[in-house]
């Protein structure tokens, strides 16, 4: 039955062992499923995230969304999201300990019992600069959907924010089909920075797609904000199931 | 002193309270992407204690023209005539 599923809150080893906390909802099925690892936006593993993970858990995969300000806590998402927010992201979310808290949130996925062996990884803002890092970085993975990741190329200083590298130079280790979407009225990344990811990809022959929608800006599937774009997110949304009923379940 | 003025600014936003009085020993001010108000950014305030963890915490997500409006109503409570008095008086604070 597509529509069955079950969701709970579960803890994992992520980075350095540490046992963190993560979303997961499953279908309800006897068929071997994929698995999918949700990195969430900025806000934290909000209502909208927890949504999405629900979302995939009724198009036939496991997933599972790990609360990647978890060490911040104990205490409300909202709060735990709040710390880390306020002390920077380099500082709450810095990327050797995502990448961690990835492979274990895979490993996770890849030891229940229903698993087809398959795990892919989506990210959503941050989390998609996090899921293209991932790409290159945890090879345990099987393929990454980057939504609208900022600051993969570097980034000058702004205001009080030091300049960053950005993700690109890991871009030559990536080694899974990686799925792109963009909106083009974003402004990180803007349509110029997402001409250049595409270059460097192409010139480094790695397997990638992008999707790119006019109309559109930063985070246009989120539906509880006035960002959302009905028709853009109902054909990114196809365009994400495509990518992953291919890479992960091995469907034409 | 006593002023008893107040002034109250129409707002729209979103807030997480706690439920009694607490310590507040810092403020988080950042302008981002809020958790429940209904904006793509907002200006975000989280009145905090961080030595007694992270739910020491009064969170407000407000909109850019609420803030604003915020900020006129509280350098306005401070430049009025009383308060400028007490705060001559009161150099210290």
């Amino acid at each position: 039955m597509k529509d069955a599923l079950l969701a709970e809150f579960v803890g994992f080893p992520g980075h350095n062992s540490d046992v963190i906390e993560g979303y997961l909802a499953r279908p309800v099925t006897d068929a071997p499923v994929p698995g999918m690892v949700l990195l969430h936006h900025a806000p934290g593993l909000d209502p909208w995230c927890k949504e999405v993970v629900r979302r995939f858990a009724t198009e036939g995969y496991a997933c599972v969304a790990p609360h990647l300000y978890h060490r911040r806590g104990p205490g409300h998402w909202a709060d735990v999201a709040a710390a880390g927010r306020a002390a920077g992201l380099a500082e709450s979310m810095p990327n050797q300990q995502v990448m961690g808290d990835i492979a274990g949130a895979a490993a996770y996925l890849r030891a229940q019992p229903g698993s087809n062996g398959k795990v892919g990884v989506i990210g959503f803002c941050s989390g998609g600069r996090q899921a293209f890092l991932a790409a290159c970085d945890v090879p345990e993975l099987d393929a990454a959907v980057d939504c609208w990741g900022g600051s993969i190329l570097p980034q000058p200083p702004v205001d009080g924010r030091p300049a960053s590298n950005g993700v690109i130079g890991r871009a030559p280790d990536m080694a899974m089909p990686l799925l792109g979407l963009f909106g083009n009225d974003d402004s990180n990344p803007d349509v110029a920075q997402v001409d250049e990811i595409d270059r460097v990809l192409t010139e480094l022959g790695k397997d990638h797609t992008f999707f790119r929608y006019d109309g559109a800006g930063h985070a246009f599937f989120v539906t509880d904000k006035p960002v959302y774009r009905l028709e853009q997110a109902l054909e990114g949304w196809q365009r994400v199931f495509q990518f992953l009923d291919r890479t992960l379940k091995g469907a034409d | 002193m006593c002023t008893w003025l107040s002034q109250q600014v129409e707002a729209q936003g979103a807030a997480r309270g706690v439920s009694d009085w607490m310590k507040v020993t810092a403020i988080n001010v950042m302008y981002d992407h809020p958790v429940s108000a209904p904006y793509d950014h907002a200006l975000l305030l989280d009145f905090v204690d961080p030595a007694q963890g992270v739910g020491a915490r009064v969170g407000i997500e407000l909109s850019a023209t609420s803030a604003r409006e915020l900020v006129r109503a509280i350098e306005a409570a401070l430049a009025s005539t009383e308060a400028v008095n007490d705060l001559e008086q009161q150099a210290h604070i």
